[in-house]
């Protein structure tokens, strides 16, 4: 067997579903030119969606608008509970009612250039039209923004942003957005145009004659596995973050819906784009579960510093001002606490490395609110951040109103994801990727609020109709026992059977936090070909282990919540192989992958565009075998690429 | 620090439960509740043992998945606090901690904590949104709302639905879940078109899903741990006197 670092170049990859012509009507045009379903005939069309989250339950609450039978699964008790519901800060929308120079083309331009210009100009020209209609759906839901006095929509600014184009729910705006969008999915359950089903797992996906057909879920109440079909499947389930096990994620995200269609087709678009976000709560010991993120809206009034002095270890009210290194306002003058999130992490981190970090560990740099509290008072700063700064004393013990917080990066979010074109379609037809379980919009860097704009975006939006395309096109019809169904359902059941009876000494857990650790080491915030090789190394052993060595207790007749976590580990030790290969190939830094080896004399990250300017699509040919990598090539017509500076 | 652990453990439905007692001689008081559990559930599977089942997910207090009572509180002792973000650092040295599932009519227990609170999107289902088919919406300055309304909107709004209320109130009643809602939506001028109709079908699901009648006790705004008012549940009978006299 080849080794898989010697991956396989194949044909490029071409996105035939773009529209070209001038950038601010090709979607307007798209639309148009999208074939439609009688509306008698989407009656008769069943559409699965997975997750529901902002993507899944705005997609699955209009397809049943729309009139088509939507099946819609999600692994939580309750599609309420989908991770979107987490998003803290604010949803961006080029509304430009403050009159401060935004407009469509400039949220438009600040994507894609906070993307460092590995996104695709007509998407994110769409995200950019699309936003503003968001606000308007969401507001006509009731989800509930912060308003000013004169009764009208607040906004505020973000990191990544000179203009305030961030509306919010005080610190709970995933929350508010995504109960709009459940609200408007449970509407639909009552009308009998979607079909419920929380607590279950996709945990395979059904391919008949090159077509997505259907997957295979398991109750995870009762266990019972079985194949659910339908005219076209829509994976909503999300980013892969957990792979580093410490994450911001929920305990329960994974990646085993994308990637079981990948292992049935579908490429993984720019699998080592990942985010780490600037302002989380440092870990404080080895029983950590989870990382807590702080808004970086708290970066508005907080101000960033460490000791200048290493290995200073005062009190941060014993340091004077002279003594204190505000890093980001000194290395960035122009956007200082806001510089965007992959800048902020490395700066926290560069500060770590050199002894100046504050706290247990010396991992974790100050985020004060001394001057905003005097500025503003505290009653004003109170009604901004006081549920942050609760949930900041809740969790380590200590006043923010009285103490600087301390705060260090975390794993956040994945950019990559499964390619899709520009109708979201993946490579296997009637296979449709939305929200972050897809590549699209955000390049090698997400701007702040700009997830729970692609999430609505894709699910309200872009997905219902781009979808009616493929339908209307007619799909054949398939047999309920098609040998495929069958074959699906058979391996199901045979990698259940394999993990409980593999019966050895080690947890699920300890291979979890053994692979997070490893990729946080390797594949985090600063990446180097020998560590990357080292993790390539590792990887495939610590994979044979986990297939010899787990110990799954109890039975897949019952709620196994052992056996859950099972075969998502199982496929993040196969992810994490594809995500260090990429990360590898992709001798470039750019945006949230900073290769070591490529940065500017003065630390900063330097990109490659003569060789770099594609996406990198991979294509599966057998665990462990070298996968084949399609580049898409990236073309700027509106905006020219050139090197991020905020200083 | 050492913990002794009262835990209940109930293989499914039909079986009829007890507390099993556990120690953790290595809690660590930065830990949260959840995080203890997940050390004792690492040694019972080494041992043999199936773990505990409890629900969770985001682990930062806002997705209303976790759902324990500890000494004989939804939640624990914190207030304003889910059981994610309680920290051993409120427990001493050598304490014994009582745990049991969320009780109440309505939530059958699934296995040990997990409880089925699928009856709260029944209710929501039922009434709990404002009709606004995508795209149909009006430019979103066109409607004012004043910020007096919209907070107070906003504050019912953050319910969590982890059915805390339930589980502290005597009667099992979800009558501070359901006025968290009505009062969310009726504060709105998007709401108004469905306020009566909603108010009522929504009281009508609640009943007939098992939850018992409010008596005016108060443990559901104690217990909620997102601070949810107590006048919610007023608003949701003024609402539903003023709809039902209409309809007559």
């Amino acid at each position: 067997m080849s080794s898989y670092t010697d991956y396989i170049v194949g044909s490029p990859l071409v996105d035939t579903a773009a529209p070209d012509g001038p950038i601010e009507t090709r979607w307007e045009r798209r639309r148009f030119g999208v074939k439609l379903v009688n509306p008698a005939n989407k009656r008769k069309m069943k559409i699965i969606v997975v997750g529901t989250g902002l993507a899944g339950a705005s997609a699955g609450a209009t397809l049943a608008e729309l009139g088509y039978q939507v099946s819609s699964f999600c692994y939580q008790d309750s599609p309420r509970r989908a991770h979107s519901i987490a998003a803290q800060g604010g949803i961006n929308a080029a509304k430009n009612y403050r009159g401060d120079g935004d407009s469509i083309h400039r949220l438009f331009y600040d994507t894609v250039k906070g993307g460092d210009f590995r996104s695709r100009e007509s998407n994110v020209h769409r995200l950019a039209e699309i936003s503003v209609q968001i606000i308007d759906q969401c507001v006509a839901q009731g989800v509930p923004f912060a308003r000013e006095y004169g009764g009208l929509l607040d906004t505020r600014s973000f990191g990544g942003a000179q203009v305030s184009r961030t509306f919010y729910a005080r610190g709970q705006t995933g929350q508010q957005l995504l109960l709009g969008a459940y609200q408007a999915l449970e509407r639909q359950i009552d009308a009998g145009r979607v079909t419920m089903y929380p607590r279950h797992e996709m945990l395979e996906l059904i391919v008949i004659d090159g077509r997505a057909r259907g997957i295979v879920a398991r109750d995870l109440v009762t266990g019972e596995t079985r194949s659910h079909l339908a005219d076209a499947v829509v994976l909503a389930s999300g980013g892969y973050g957990n792979v580093f096990y410490l994450s911001t994620n929920a305990k329960g995200c994974n990646v085993t819906a994308t990637w079981r269609a990948h292992r049935k087709g579908a490429y993984f678009a720019n699998p080592c784009f990942t985010q780490i976000h600037p302002t989380c709560i440092p870990v404080s010991g080895d029983h950590q579960s989870k990382l807590t993120l702080m808004s970086e809206s708290l970066r508005n009034d907080g101000r960033v510093w460490v000791p200048v002095k290493a290995g200073d270890t005062r009190a941060p009210a014993d340091i004077p001002e002279s003594e204190r290194d505000y890093f980001l306002e000194r290395q960035y003058p122009a956007f200082g606490n806001l510089v965007p999130r992959d800048i902020a992490s490395r700066a926290a981190k560069n500060v770590c490395d050199a002894g100046r970090g504050v706290g247990p560990g010396g991992l974790g740099v100050y985020l004060d609110f001394a001057d905003a509290i005097a500025r503003l008072g505290r009653q004003a700063v109170a009604a901004k951040y006081g549920n942050l700064f609760q949930m900041y004393q809740r969790i380590t013990g200590d006043d923010p109103y009285e103490v600087p917080m301390r705060i260090y990066p975390a794993v956040h979010y994945t950019m990559g994801g499964l390619w899709v074109d520009y109708d979201l379609q993946s490579t296997i037809p009637g296979l449709f990727v939305i929200g972050e379980a897809n590549f699209s919009d955000h390049g090698a860097n997400r701007l702040g609020a700009s997830a729970l704009m692609q999430g609505l975006a894709d699910g309200y939006f872009v997905l219902p109709t781009t979808i009616g395309d493929y339908l209307a096109r007619g799909v054949p019809s398939v047999a309920e026992d098609a040998p495929e169904v069958r074959e699906a359902e058979a391996a199901v059941a045979a990698r259940i059977e394999k993990l409980l009876s593999i019966d050895g000494n080690r947890t699920v857990d300890s291979f979890h936090r053994e692979l997070g650790r490893l990729m946080w080491d390797h594949c985090g915030m600063e990446r180097t070909e020998e560590g990357l090789r080292k993790a390539l190394d590792r990887i495939p052993e610590l994979r044979r282990e986990f297939w010899t060595n787990v110990k799954v207790p109890g039975s897949a007749a019952t709620l196994n919540q052992s056996l859950e976590k099972a075969g998502r580990v199982a496929d993040f030790l196969e992810l994490a192989e594809l995500m260090c290969l990429d990360a590898l190939h992709r001798t470039e830094s750019c945006g949230g992958h900073f290769r070591a080896e490529s940065q500017t004399e003065d630390g900063e990250a330097a990109r490659k565009d003569d060789e770099f300017s594609y996406v990198a699509a991979w294509e599966f040919t057998g665990e462990g075998s070298p996968p084949v990598l399609h580049r898409e090539d990236l073309h700027f017509e509106y905006v020219t690429p050139s090197q991020r500076s905020y200083k | 620090m050492r913990l002794n652990l009262r835990i209940w453990r109930q293989s499914g439905p039909d079986d009829e439960g007890r507390l099993v007692a556990y120690r953790v001689d290595d809690a660590d008081e930065d830990m949260s509740f959840l995080e203890l559990i997940d050390v004792l559930n690492e040694k019972l599977i080494l041992d043999g043992e199936e773990p505990v089942a409890f629900d969770h997910d985001c682990r930062e207090g806002i997705c209303g998945a976790c759902s324990m009572v500890i000494n004989g509180e939804p939640h624990g002792p914190e207030k304003a606090t889910t059981t994610c973000q309680l920290h051993l650092r409120h427990f001493r040295d050598g304490d014994t901690i009582t745990v049991e599932p969320f009780r109440a009519a309505a939530f059958p227990v699934i296995k040990d904590l997990v409880v089925d609170r699928s009856a709260f999107d029944r209710i929501i289902a039922s009434g709990g949104y404002i009709s606004a088919p995508t795209g149909a919406a009006p430019e979103a300055h066109s409607t004012p709302v004043p910020k007096a309304n919209a907070d107070r909107a906003f504050t019912a709004a953050a319910c969590i639905g982890c059915g805390a209320c339930v589980a502290a109130c005597p009667n099992g009643s979800a009558s501070l879940f359901l006025g968290a809602k009505i009062t969310h939506l009726g504060e709105l001028p998007q709401g108004q078109p469905e306020r009566a109709d909603r108010v009522v079908r929504m009281v009508e699901t609640h009943d007939a899903e098992g939850f018992g009648g409010c008596t005016n006790t108060g443990e559901c705004a104690v217990a909620c741990p997102k601070e949810i008012p107590l006048d919610v549940i007023s608003q949701l009978n003024r609402d539903y006197l003023a709809a039902t006299t209409q309809r007559r």
